[in-house]
């Protein structure tokens, strides 16, 4: 069974959708879907801990050994990102059932949970499968999901947001099983050691550079890289809220890390990348992504869209990270990862605490908040200074070592830049806090809490931006080993 | 107890106080009683450090490893020492001060006000245990983002406006600018650790060390240096007692604090790593400058802001002169001026809750109606100044001393200069207040509640009490030398 713990981790969530739908009571749904989800942690953390224990596991499924069969492949790397996404799975789940019954019409309650199920599958699959084409499969899983799950937002508007996405994340998808198709030419693998190994020493080759050229693009779009990122403001802000975290923490983080292992597992040994400035390109990118979406981020007329456009630059932190490629960067960048999405779920979940109650998040319906909602308030603040990156958060803790990253090799103006992004974040941090404290409530505004049950997911997301500030040893020791596995070779 | 649990405790005790205040928010009796109570315990824990610290104990502890090879650490030294002791001396008379003005005034959100007050003094006691830059950070931030509450506490217009200069240009500073530079040095030194004789030593080219030190004074956005001064007088739109304790104690006397620490114990006080002339310079200037416009300002309030920007810049001069003198003379002084300027602030803000006057024109014979206050005013003043027999003289005597032995002409003039301009501001105000007859329809008022004259005078009393017992913050202060040396 323990040996088995690998394909379970795909498997739970992805068999409990056909259970929900055959089922079909809202009730029964959300409590398949929550146990799916926490088994789905248990087996993530379960396996994290034996990868750092024993190192690399590698399960051949079917029993057919790579790389003809499949290989499902849980090292450093995949083990941090599927803690970070089944984590996240389950840190939603308790706040899921009165969020879903009061934004989800009741007869489609089970469609929700049922894709929900199959969003999660997807994304762990992604994480750990080790094969080319498996991740292709996964994406569209994902993504063929996630378009139902953004259409069963409240209003019209949802829908058209997610047919937007439908069609920028089809050519996404499609771009990638491209560039895939490309490597597949030249190796006659799909396997991503055996085509790392295949592709060693091969030099300049014109199919390997448009593979990259196509898997770059078409993870771009998944990863809202700037300035592929039009489609995430709208799909943010239109989903139901449990969405809208869900997809925040979790998928655009996958795609960054489908992207990594490409660059640093499968391109940067081949040394095909000698000569193309990846590097460059992402670095001009996430500079711009950082400077500009946090600048949009500051004129947003309402909270969902603020904290939307500050996701894509916060994902150009990481991809700057990815661009500078030192230890101290990578580490950042990874940990960014775990940060950002522990980060924006916090946030994400009190917004969407606040649109239960006062029926939207827009700034002006946010006066004086602070006496009405005080611990929703409170816990935004404190979530908004690990958004800035304030010390004693998690936000700081990668911000640092992109810091250090960067000034090790002497870029003072990617120094300037990060420093610039977290003053901007100050600013529209700084906007919910005068309109939550500063400003007094109108006459009959709602107040109260949320629920209970939406509280307790609330406090333990933003409770860990706090303990992961502290406690490093997951976001930083684990990214750290990734690092070392990522800048070590072949992996 | 050991030095250690002290030293562990005795940023606990603030915490707890804040935590009772929010607690106790129907009961306010209950609610100020443990304020004091707080303030007495806290007091106890730091004055029993004094003994095992002088006798060259160096308590530390590590809380938690927040980054690989980069700890939550303390580590009490003298001078650390000295400046907590400082605001624990001065956190009791402000609470009681706090308790007279916030009901006389009808100020509302008292709770929420005696709690952020309570997590200021946690985070300046952090400032000053801080072992290693990152920590200090840490704690820096920490008093700026608790003492924004305080500011913005009367949440008009007015007060918005100050809070955001206030909050922009320290988060800013401390963002732009003091950040990078740890992370350089932590790049360059491989460790953020305060070190006797610095850690930046044979590590950074000269001109490298020089931008460095350049970015952390101005990162240290706290010590107020000119042009990057003006989160100061906009926190004077903050209620009296948080003008008198943080931004004439605790959050400016962090910056000084800062700068100072990080000359000696990250820079070794070494003028071979770094050009300590533009900070010299800039210091001077500011120094010069700030008196200048206080000579000039006719809110009360406002003059006392920027006379606070002059005397931080004394502060950053004495120690960028890099004299063992001066050095000590910049310790020194924290305390001086710590001492005499919270005093001037609980007058200005006894004449406000007495008479609602805020305008220096406006306190002609004040001193015949409240003369206690005016009083205290005057001691302070000559403390200001530099004039016995207050403690303001022994630091003054230090730095000038000091200026002397570094030869350094341009820091003597400023020196001077500020002297008499320092008399220039002040002394009309009690010349005014006692000289000059009151104007006519001036409405009778008397003394201030009797616990705001009560802390007043109990400050007034310590400025004049340090002038003839300087032992203890003198050896504290002498104590930094050992930073001099690796």
């Amino acid at each position: 069974m323990l040996d088995h713990l690998p394909a379970l981790q795909v498997v739970v969530p992805l068999m409990s959708a056909p259970i929900i739908v055959l089922l079909r009571r809202p009730g029964a749904a959300w409590l398949i879907s929550t146990l799916a989800s926490f088994v789905a942690f248990a087996i993530a953390v379960a396996l994290a801990l034996r990868v750092a224990e024993t190192g690399t596991v590698s399960y051949a499924m079917g029993s057919w050994p790579p790389p003809w069969g499949i290989e499902y492949r849980v090292d450093a790397l995949s083990a941090f990102m599927l803690v970070l996404v089944a984590g996240v799975a389950a840190l939603v789940m308790p706040y899921a059932r009165r969020s879903v019954a009061a934004e989800v019409a009741e007869h489609q309650a089970y469609l929700f949970y049922a894709m929900y199920c199959l969003c999660v599958a997807g994304l762990l699959g992604m994480t750990i499968t080790g094969d080319l084409f498996n991740v292709f499969v996964f994406l569209e899983i994902s993504s063929l999901s996630t378009y139902v799950l953004i259409a069963l937002g409240r209003g019209r508007r949802a829908l058209l947001a997610a047919f937007q996405y439908l069609i920028v994340g089809t050519i996404g998808a499609t771009f990638y099983v491209i560039g895939i198709g490309l490597l597949y030419l030249v190796t006659g693998s799909l396997n991503f050691a055996d085509v790392a190994q295949r592709l060693a020493g091969i030099g300049e080759l014109r199919p390997v550079l448009a593979a990259l050229a196509f898997i770059t693009v078409g993870l771009g779009l998944k990863l809202a890289l700037f300035p592929l990122h039009q489609w995430l403001p709208n799909a943010y802000a239109f989903a139901p809220s449990v969405v809208t975290t869900f997809l925040a923490a979790t998928a655009t983080k996958v795609s960054v890390y489908v992207l990594v292992r490409f660059y640093f597992l499968v391109f940067a040994p081949s040394q095909a990348l000698e000569g193309v400035p990846v590097g460059g390109v992402l670095i001009a990118l996430s500079a711009a992504a950082i400077v500009a979406m946090s600048l949009v981020a500051v004129f947003q007329p309402d909270l969902k869209r603020m904290f939307a456009y500050s996701s894509v630059a916060q994902i150009g932190y990481v991809t700057l990270g990815l661009g500078i490629a030192n230890e101290a960067a990578l580490t950042g960048s990874l940990a960014h990862l775990v940060n950002h999405g522990v980060t924006k779920s916090a946030l994400f979940l009190l917004v969407g605490g606040i649109v239960l109650r006062g029926g939207d998040a827009s700034f002006a319906s946010l006066a004086g908040l602070g006496q009405r909602m005080p611990w929703t308030s409170f816990g935004i603040g404190v979530a908004g200074l690990s958004l800035i990156g304030v010390p004693a958060t998690a936000g700081f803790t990668s911000k640092w070592y992109l810091i250090a990253g960067a000034a090790e090799q002497g870029s003072w103006w990617i120094v300037a830049l990060v420093v610039a992004g977290s003053l901007i974040a100050v600013a529209y941090v700084w906007r919910f806090v005068e309109a939550a404290y500063l400003a007094q409530p109108p006459a009959g505004a709602a107040a109260g809490e949320p629920p209970l049950s939406m509280r307790a997911s609330e406090a333990v997301a933003v409770a860990l931006c706090v303990v992961l500030g502290l406690v490093t040893a997951f976001n930083i020791g684990f990214a750290r080993r990734a690092v070392g596995l990522l800048l070590g070779g072949a992996g | 107890m050991s030095a250690e649990s002290l030293a562990a405790l005795a940023p606990m005790v603030p915490v707890a106080a804040a935590a009772l205040a929010a607690l106790l928010h129907r009961a306010p009796n209950l609610r100020e009683a443990a304020s004091l109570a707080a303030g007495a315990v806290l007091l106890a824990c730091i004055g029993a450090l004094v003994g095992p610290v002088l006798a060259g104990e160096r308590p530390e502890f590590v809380l938690v490893e927040m980054l690989p090879g980069l700890d939550l650490a303390f580590r009490v030294e003298p001078f650390g020492l000295l400046f907590a002791l400082i605001v624990a001396v001065l956190w009791l008379p402000s609470t009681l001060y706090s308790i007279g003005y916030l009901r006389a005034n009808g100020e509302a959100k008292q709770s929420r006000f005696f709690a952020c007050f309570a997590l200021a003094i946690a985070s300046a006691i952090g400032v000053a245990f801080a072992g290693n830059l990152l920590t200090l950070f840490m704690f820096y931030e920490a008093l700026t983002l608790v003492t924004w509450p305080l500011v913005t506490h009367h949440g008009d217009e007015e007060a918005r406006r100050g809070g955001r200069t206030y909050l922009a240009l320290l988060i800013g500073t401390s963002t732009a600018l003091f950040l990078p530079a740890i992370v350089a040095t932590w790049v360059a030194a491989g460790t953020l650790d305060f070190t006797p004789g610095g850690i930046l030593r044979g590590r950074v080219s000269y001109g490298m060390g020089t931008f460095l030190l350049l970015l952390f004074a101005f990162g240290i956005g706290k010590a107020a240096l000119m042009p990057l001064h003006r989160w100061l007088p906009a926190a004077m739109v903050a209620p009296a007692p948080v003008s008198a304790l943080l931004h004439a104690v605790a959050v400016v006397k962090a910056g000084a604090f800062c700068v100072v620490k990080v000359v000696v114990y990250v820079f070794g006080a070494d003028g071979t790593v770094a050009d300590f002339t533009p900070l010299v310079t800039v210091a001077a200037f500011t120094l010069v400058a700030a008196s200048v416009v206080a000579l000039r300002a006719d809110n009360l309030k406002r003059r006392l802001a920027y006379s606070t920007v002059s005397q931080l810049a004394y502060v950053v001069l004495a120690v960028a002169l890099l004299a063992p003198l001066s050095v000590a003379g910049a310790a020194m002084h924290v305390v001086a001026h710590a001492a005499g300027k919270i005093t001037l602030f609980f007058a200005a803000g006894a004449v406000y809750t007495a008479a609602h006057k805020t305008k220096v024109s406006e306190l002609d014979g004040a001193g015949r109606r409240m003369p206690w206050t005016f009083g205290a005013f005057a001691v302070a003043s000559l403390s200001m100044i530099g004039l016995p027999p207050a403690v303001g003289v022994a630091s003054k005597w230090l730095i000038v001393a000091g200026a002397a032995q570094a030869e350094n002409a341009l820091a003597l003039a400023a020196l001077f200069a500020g002297t008499l301009l320092s008399a220039g501001y002040l002394l009309p105000v009690v010349y005014r207040a006692f000289l000059r007859a009151p104007a006519a329809g001036d409405s009778p008022h008397g003394e201030a509640p009797a616990t705001m004259v009560v802390a007043l005078v109990a400050t007034a009393t310590l400025t004049v009490a340090l002038f003839f017992r300087h032992d203890v913050p003198l050896s504290l202060a002498r104590g930094l030398l050992e930073g001099m040396r690796p």
